[in-house]
């Protein structure tokens, strides 16, 4: 086990955000959890990182559990020079042969140079990655990463973590609302929305009935359209190649 | 060597420089001018404090500095937007600190002195006073370097790598409470945060990573300070003041500078592309 979450409960202010989680992450294992917005997904990233301390429940870490957590986005004051090169070795320096094989393995072209405010969105989101990366976690926490890709960038990016994750040996977690895309891979998903609607193997999931309440899709409606849509793609073995 | 008074209040001001350079570029990126300039004005109160008392004017600033600098971040986000409860304070903090300065009777107070600062009049003791709380803030800083870099880019990755944000907030709360209390002899109660600001300011359009610019900070405060120094001594102006204009002109002709080059640079290639 490397972090699990305990009847985990969260409020800021008078807002309950997060209901009763419960959440187990082992070595290994990617966790999916998907949610509409405001479901509550990146405070549960949060909270399980420190930044948001629980109102109840309580979350147990294992011993030494090095956390390596890519945002959603980072904003960069332009007061402040950045280099790539510098970002990717705060707080702890790095050697060289280190910096390029984990730019490699982000999927990055040769930009250690760039201040880091030039980047596009995309580039960014990978610099991030690399950063969390380089430091050789026991445990990926990615805040919405295909925000913004298309399809074949979000196949891509998904091999990617795939081959990180038997590189590493380390546990993911996963947060997307992105509900046509879930990827193959993971071992386990969770529906949330406040409290965790439903959760299990990503069939099983997809075709429940409250996943499907959750995101709207009504036998009748056109948006069953979309469903069919990315049974397609999924069944295009784009996705069951990787790795 | 220090029995001239120029050297002392030269070494003074290179001793203050250094210390408010890394410190300067650190209020520049967290947006933190008006803290600065805040405590800066709450120091006045110190001096009080410390002619009421008797005490060193380095402890009595230090100290108030200080509790000032915490009292706000505890306050801020409770209601109250923080430039407003800075403006508040500070300027209780200094209009209380002239007042009580007011009612001492019996000593002599030059509160120019004070408010501007008051280089030429460095001792020895000062100067071991001043030497001594820049090489705390700059082994401070050095020491929390990255840290503090990457708390200032995002407090949530600095949480995920297990470093405290909050601590490191603390750790420049207290580096800067350790600058105001050792620059009022050298520039004044009011000139503080110039010396912290415009520095990391210029320097910011000709560095390309955090390190650079602080050391370039450092190099224009240092040879500010000695300009200003000469200058005033020359033109025999206020000392602090006549820093803190010579910083000003560089911060604007360098960015002036900067801004042609720029500019020829542009034609020149625009030129080669016609041609």
């Amino acid at each position: 086990m490397l972090i699990q979450a305990h009847n985990l409960s969260v409020q800021i202010g008078k807002n309950r955000i997060l209901k009763n989680i419960d959440l187990q992450v082992d070595r290994g294992q990617i966790v999916t959890v998907i949610g509409p917005n405001g479901s509550g997904k990146s405070t549960l990233l949060k909270t399980l990182i420190g930044a948001l301390q629980p109102s109840e429940g309580e979350i147990i870490r294992a011993p030494g559990l090095s956390i390596g957590y890519v945002p959603q986005r980072l904003h960069i004051d332009e007061t402040l020079p950045m280099t790539v090169q510098r970002f990717l070795q705060l707080p702890n320096r790095a050697s060289t042969d280190a910096i390029r094989e984990t730019m490699a393995q982000a999927g990055l072209p040769e930009l250690l140079r760039q201040q880091l405010m030039s980047l596009s969105g995309g580039q960014l989101q990978r610099v991030l990655l690399a950063r969390a990366l380089l430091e050789k976690p026991d445990l990926l926490l990615l805040d919405e990463p295909t925000q913004g890709l298309d399809r074949r960038g979000t196949a891509d990016f998904y091999r990617q973590i795939e081959q990180i994750r038997q590189s590493l040996n380390c546990g993911v977690i996963m947060v997307s609302h992105d509900l046509q895309v879930v990827m193959r891979r993971s071992e386990w998903v969770i529906c949330l929305n406040g409290h965790v609607c439903c959760e299990g193997k990503p069939e099983l999931v997809s075709s429940s009935a409250e996943y499907r309440a959750l995101f709207g899709f009504d036998e009748d409606d056109e948006s069953l359209a979309l469903y069919s849509h990315r049974g397609h793609y999924q069944g295009s073995g784009d996705i069951r190649e990787a790795g | 060597m220090l029995d001239d008074f120029l050297m002392r209040a030269a070494l003074a001001g290179v001793g203050v420089s250094l210390a408010a350079a890394p410190l300067g570029c650190f209020i520049v990126w967290r947006r933190m001018a008006y803290f600065g300039d805040a405590t800066a004005h709450a120091a006045m109160l110190g001096v009080a404090l410390s002619l009421t008392l008797s005490t060193p004017i380095f402890a009595g600033v230090l100290m108030i500095s200080l509790l000032m600098a915490v009292t706000v971040s505890t306050l801020s986000g409770r209601g109250y937007a923080m430039d407003t409860l800075l403006g508040v304070m500070a300027h209780s903090a200094l209009a209380v600190g002239l007042v009580a300065v007011s009612f001492l009777s019996g000593v002599r107070i030059d509160l120019m002195a004070y408010l501007f600062g008051d280089i030429l009049a460095v001792g020895k003791t000062d100067l071991a006073v001043i030497w001594g709380g820049a090489a705390l803030v700059l082994v401070m800083i050095g020491y929390r370097w990255s840290a503090l870099l990457l708390s200032t880019l995002s407090p949530d990755l600095t949480l995920a790598s297990g470093i405290s944000p909050r601590r490191e907030q603390l750790v420049l709360t207290i580096a800067l409470a350790i600058v105001v209390a050792v620059a009022i002899k050298v520039v004044g109660v009011l000139l503080i945060a110039a010396m912290l600001i415009i520095p990391a300011a210029t320097a910011r359009r000709f560095s390309r990573t955090p390190e650079a610019m602080a050391v370039m900070a450092a190099i224009i405060g240092v040879c500010a300070n000695i300009a200003g120094l000469a200058l005033s001594y020359h033109f025999d102006s206020p000392t602090g003041p006549t820093i803190v204009c010579v910083v000003a002109f560089l911060f604007v002709a360098l960015n002036v500078v900067n801004a042609v080059f720029r500019r020829t640079n542009r034609q020149l290639s625009n030129g080669q592309n016609v041609a």
